[in-house]
């Protein structure tokens, strides 16, 4: 590939992300005025974290100033980007595929198919980032948890954010290349695998507490030291004693390679299940979904 | 039509609209197992925040049996309220309106057919988390449990009949709204905390969910003693309660069914498509 080639597929997958997004904004979001968008946006996520406060208002003693309280707080609320980004990136197959009936025009186009998934997932992670904004200024302004913004290591949150977010992303290209191959079980494949990672990754436990067997496992994971990273950031504390021991500059070099591996892989698998995808004629199934 | 033929087209029309869900069940048995591994994940996870804050292992007990709630709540959301939605994107809802049979049929169909599958997931969820989890089961009085337990799904189903009317109006609303339902319901109805926790007035307001009362008397009457401070109304006026709301949501659901189907076919929305 030429040099003029190389820049022209670059210039092409970057424009390709860019209308996704912006089309996945207007997908999300124009179904209703401003106002209810927002405080659709709002209530879901902060909804989740009360059931935690109020798991902990029961039964935990010293209620919300019990120590663990802000590694699960902080944890559920960086969650909310787990969710939103596979499923945002995988479903917008099926949506293009069966709902609309778009996806083969996608591939009749001068448009690069992973980077328009890309960036419909890009959409839901706007919309993630406000209500993980949101739910973390309750957490502040209203349970009282503490984040000074002195005490926080900006450029580690910046850091373990972009890398985190670009791992979700390229799973659920991972996650979308198996779409492309399947019926209906796109939404049960995204579901399962964040539910996984809810359990395995401490979201709102420490890792400690699951049987080895599954620490074993958690400690694979991208998103484990993804959450490490972005504690340590706000609370000062990873809050794991398994992962304590591990420098910060350790945790984010795990994260990093962790998520080159897994662009690698999920651009590989899903040439790979597009290819299998066109030979068997299913780019416009439709499984009435 | 003389009584007895009709009496004869609504009971068909029901098990016809079951049927699809009923055997639906033995078609993809992948979704079985995502369908009982999923809820369990979620369970599993809040149990291990129990057991990370020192809870009673009774709570365990709390969480698995609103683990397996959430089935039927997800099954009244997606399947029950949104579901003639669903039927006017993929072109069966005009099939149902100019079918020479009742509407409510119908909709009693969905519910029973829901209700057959989602028992399926919600005792797959139940049996292993309690299996799992070593959950200690002692019902004070099967009888009571199973009654307050089955005026729970007619009380739930009446609401998602009433649903179903109501999401008839809408396009993509529908969906963002069943979305919406989730979680705040979740919190608000305690499925993993007794709902006493959220105070008084709020559990009377979330009572409107069926399943706030029916989890509140199911917890009582297999953990008695635990629940003694955190109780929310004693079994019997929740028993009663249920049964009042099933009533309630049934005649409804009937008139809402009415009312929504004429809105809908004046503003022109029955047949729109791809909102």
């Amino acid at each position: 590939m030429t040099w003029k080639e190389a820049r022209a597929r670059v210039e092409e997958a970057g424009r390709s992300l860019w209308v996704a997004a912006w089309l996945g904004w207007q997908i999300e979001s124009n179904w209703t005025d401003p106002f209810l968008f927002a405080v659709y946006s709002v209530v879901k996520p902060v909804a989740g974290a009360l059931i935690l406060v109020f798991m902990y208002v029961v039964v935990a003693r010293g209620g919300l100033a019990n120590p663990l309280f802000p590694y699960v707080f902080v944890g559920n609320a960086f969650y909310i980007y787990v969710g939103a980004v596979l499923m945002g990136v995988s479903w917008a197959v099926i949506d293009d595929r069966e709902h609309y009936g778009t996806l083969k025009y996608l591939y009749v186009a001068p448009v690069s198919v992973p980077a328009y998934l890309l960036g419909r997932g890009a959409a839901q992670t706007g919309v993630a980032t406000l209500s993980t904004g949101i739910t973390l200024l309750v957490g502040v302004g209203i349970l009282g948890i503490e984040i000074p913004p002195g005490g926080v290591h900006g450029a580690l949150l910046a850091g373990a954010l972009v890398l985190g977010l670009l791992s979700l992303a390229f799973l659920g290209l991972l996650l979308g290349g198996a779409t492309l191959l399947t019926a209906r079980h796109n939404y049960f494949l995204g579901q399962a695998v964040a539910g996984a990672l809810y359990l395995l990754s401490g979201v709102v436990f420490p890792l400690d507490v699951l049987p080895p067997p599954l620490q074993a496992l958690g400690k694979a994971l991208p998103t484990t030291y993804w959450l490490e990273a972005l504690r340590r950031a706000l609370l000062g504390d990873g809050g794991n004693a398994t992962l304590g021991a591990l420098p910060t500059g350790t945790v984010l070099l795990i994260l990093g390679l962790s998520t080159a591996g897994l662009a690698f892989a999920s651009v590989l698998v899903f040439r790979l299940a597009e290819g299998l995808a066109h030979r068997r004629g299913l780019l416009d199934m439709q499984t009435m979904h | 039509m003389p009584l007895r033929a009709e009496v004869g087209t609504f009971l068909r029309t029901a098990w016809g609209r079951a049927y699809p869900r009923v055997i639906g069940m033995s078609r993809e048995k992948s979704w079985i197992l995502f369908d009982v591994l999923l809820p369990l994940l979620q369970v599993s996870a809040y149990v291990f925040i129990y057991r990370a804050i020192g809870a009673p292992r009774e709570f365990t007990g709390f969480v698995v049996l609103g683990g397996a709630m959430t089935a039927y709540w997800m099954n009244i959301l997606w399947s029950m309220a949104s579901q003639l939605y669903w039927e006017k994107e993929t072109g069966n809802l005009e099939l149902y309106l100019i079918a020479p049979t009742s509407r409510m049929a119908i909709l009693l169909g969905m519910a029973l057919g829901g209700i057959a599958a989602t028992t399926l997931r919600a005792v797959g969820v139940l049996l292993l988390g309690t299996l799992l989890f070593r959950v200690p089961l002692a019902p004070t009085s099967v009888p009571a449990l199973v009654g307050v337990f089955l005026l729970t799904l007619i009380a739930l189903y009446g609401l998602g009949m009433l649903l179903a009317s109501l999401f008839l109006l809408w396009g993509r609303e529908a969906w963002h709204l069943a979305n919406l339902l989730q979680e705040p319901v979740f919190l608000l109805s305690g499925f993993y905390f007794p709902v006493r926790a959220l105070g008084f007035f709020v559990a009377l307001g979330a009572s409107l969910v069926p399943i706030t009362l029916g989890l509140d008397a199911m917890r009582q009457l297999l953990y008695p003693r635990m629940m003694e401070g955190l109780k929310f109304l004693p079994v019997g006026v929740e028993l009663g309660a249920l049964a009042g709301l099933g009533v309630a949501f049934l005649v409804l659901a009937h008139r809402a069914l009415r009312f929504f189907e004429d809105l809908a076919r004046r503003e022109g929305r029955l047949t729109l498509r791809g909102q």
